[in-house]
């Protein structure tokens, strides 16, 4: 899932600051699971803004509060449009997804994002999540064992570790594992060394270009350039 | 015809010597040409470091066409960290065209260990890839399958790790790079014998040439350093505990000891096919190993 994390206060209140009546809107999905813009985070994040705002003595901020199920699905947005009503702007709890399928539908009112949209992880344990995939769009997981050496190994190299690898972790950080070092080992375990063996050739950047759009009907990715609307 | 000078020693049986030179952080060339002028003559090449620890500085190209002024044979070492194959593989024509034709392909430090610690890591390529784009841009064509208006010839090199904690993803890392044409490498820095030994065991059956890495350490606490912020290095504790063994202030002193008599002992044994010097900041005193090692004849 999408992972992020909320922006810091005086960060937003610096964003917002221009508009009056400010609608918080939260998102239900991964959003709510990453404890950054859900329903929860929404209420909290209202309260603390008005908490500041009485504090500073700057009084001149009205905000409400909106959740949707999926901001990035424009089949939830209807009734947001419906809510918005005359709100000066929309805090978008959302992914980056979000802000922009927001700011797709409202054509009148200003989108701030309240979120930092991190990476695309999975949980790990109570509150942590760790980053596994980096949407490539060419998966070679079947080459390394199913860990990824594009996420997994700092410098995202295909042919195996540099010499910058120590007790098994990356030189970039000494608290995390080497990608290619794990790598290694689940292909020894499965006794698949023989790929690691092999040349990988250099990434095809073509194969993604930006921004990318997916038609499942043609089951094949095509550039989003015109009719992009 | 060989590519280089340094191709013709790699191809004689001589013991070959090379060390390196870095860069300054800033425009004043004076102390990079005069250690280069130091010691030209003496090593069968100087190679210049590509932003070493990912530290911002005078490029390697710049310093190569210094060594190449002065009257040195230069190889350029190239990381794939700061340019993507554009630029690497346009890096290599301008070389070429100015004679710079040995080239030691590198990964790159991690952009985290340096000093411009915001920058994009680019690693388009890696360090087999980028062997392997030599040998295409040698062929007279570009990466992208384009024609060359004339095309460039290399002697070509690269790193291993031979004490690498976990050797056998180094060893197999080593063998692509000797598939992809690897003519010599210059390994990471070498403090125990045994382990060089290990891995000559190993890689003799491969037709390269192995330069065994000499790092020279000015003191313990420099060496400490070393192992916990520069990537691929341990200096094992009995060299530490010898560098601390020095009388204050001869700590260097200690330490060009130390790695003249490694070198001896490569050659006298015949271990390997030569040596890189690396001084790392005090390449003032390289001409001062040579000849500890006996090795400042400038024929080896």
């Amino acid at each position: 899932m999408i992972v992020a994390e909320q922006k810091p206060l005086d960060e937003i209140r610096r964003m917002l600051g221009p508009y009056e009546r400010v609608l918080i809107v939260g998102c239900g999905t991964c959003m709510t699971v990453c404890n950054a813009g859900g329903e929860r985070e929404v209420s909290f994040l209202h309260s603390a803004l008005r908490l500041a705002q009485a504090k500073s003595g700057d009084g001149a901020h009205a905000f409400s509060e909106y959740t949707v199920k999926r901001q990035c699905d424009p089949e939830f947005l209807d009734a947001l449009a419906e809510k918005v009503g005359d709100v000066d702007a929309v805090l978008s709890l959302g992914c980056g997804i979000g802000v922009q399928a927001i700011a797709e539908r409202l054509a009148n009112v200003p989108v701030v994002p309240g979120v930092n949209t991190s990476f695309m992880g999975m949980a790990k344990e109570l509150g942590v999540w760790d980053e596994r995939c980096a949407a490539c769009g060419d998966c070679r997981l079947e080459e390394t064992g199913g860990i990824c050496a594009i996420t997994r190994c700092t410098k995202a190299i295909l042919n195996g570790p540099c010499a910058g690898t120590k007790n098994g972790k990356c030189e970039a950080n000494k608290d995390m594992d080497c990608g290619w070092i794990l790598i290694y080992k689940r292909l020894e375990q499965l006794r698949q060394l023989d790929k690691m063996r092999r040349y990988y050739p250099a990434r095809n950047f073509r194969a993604i270009p930006r921004p990318r759009r997916i038609v499942v009907n043609k089951g094949s990715i095509a550039n989003a350039g015109e009719g992009n609307a | 015809m060989p590519n280089s000078l340094f191709e013709e020693k790699l191809n004689s049986n001589g013991f070959l010597v090379t060390t390196e030179v870095g860069p300054p952080k800033g425009t004043d060339i004076a102390e990079m040409v005069h250690h280069i002028d130091s010691f030209k003559d003496k090593v069968d090449a100087v190679n210049v470091t590509d932003h070493q620890s990912s530290v911002m500085r005078f490029p390697s190209l710049g310093g190569c066409l210094l060594v190449k002024e002065r009257g040195g044979e230069p190889i350029l070492q190239m990381t794939c960290r700061d340019r993507n194959r554009l630029a690497l593989q346009s890096d290599l024509l301008l070389a070429y065209s100015r004679g710079i034709t040995n080239v030691l392909s590198l990964t790159g430090d991690s952009i985290d260990v340096g000093d411009n610690k915001e920058a994009k890591p680019v690693f388009d390529l890696d360090s087999v890839q980028l062997l392997k784009m030599m040998k295409t841009i040698e062929s007279g064509a570009d990466m992208g399958g384009n024609p060359l208006k004339g095309a460039p010839k290399f002697c070509i090199g690269a790193s291993v790790h031979p004490e690498a904690d976990l050797i056998e993803p180094q060893l197999i890392k080593f063998e692509k790079k000797v598939a992809a044409g690897a003519q010599f490498f210059q390994t990471q820095g070498i403090f125990d014998l045994a382990s060089l030994r290990r891995f000559m065991q190993y890689a003799s059956q491969f037709r390269t040439k192995i330069l065994a890495g000499i790092i020279v350490l000015a003191s313990a606490r420099m060496a400490k350093y070393m192992n916990d912020n520069v990537p691929g290095i341990t200096v094992p504790q009995a060299t530490i505990d010898e560098l601390a063994s020095a009388e204050k202030g001869k700590g260097l002193q200690k330490g060009i000891e130390i790695a003249a008599r490694m070198i001896k002992t490569i050659k006298e044994e015949n271990l390997c096919h030569g040596v890189h010097i690396m001084a790392v900041g005090n390449e003032r005193v390289v001409p001062n190993i040579l000849e500890a090692a006996q090795l400042d004849g400038g024929h080896h």
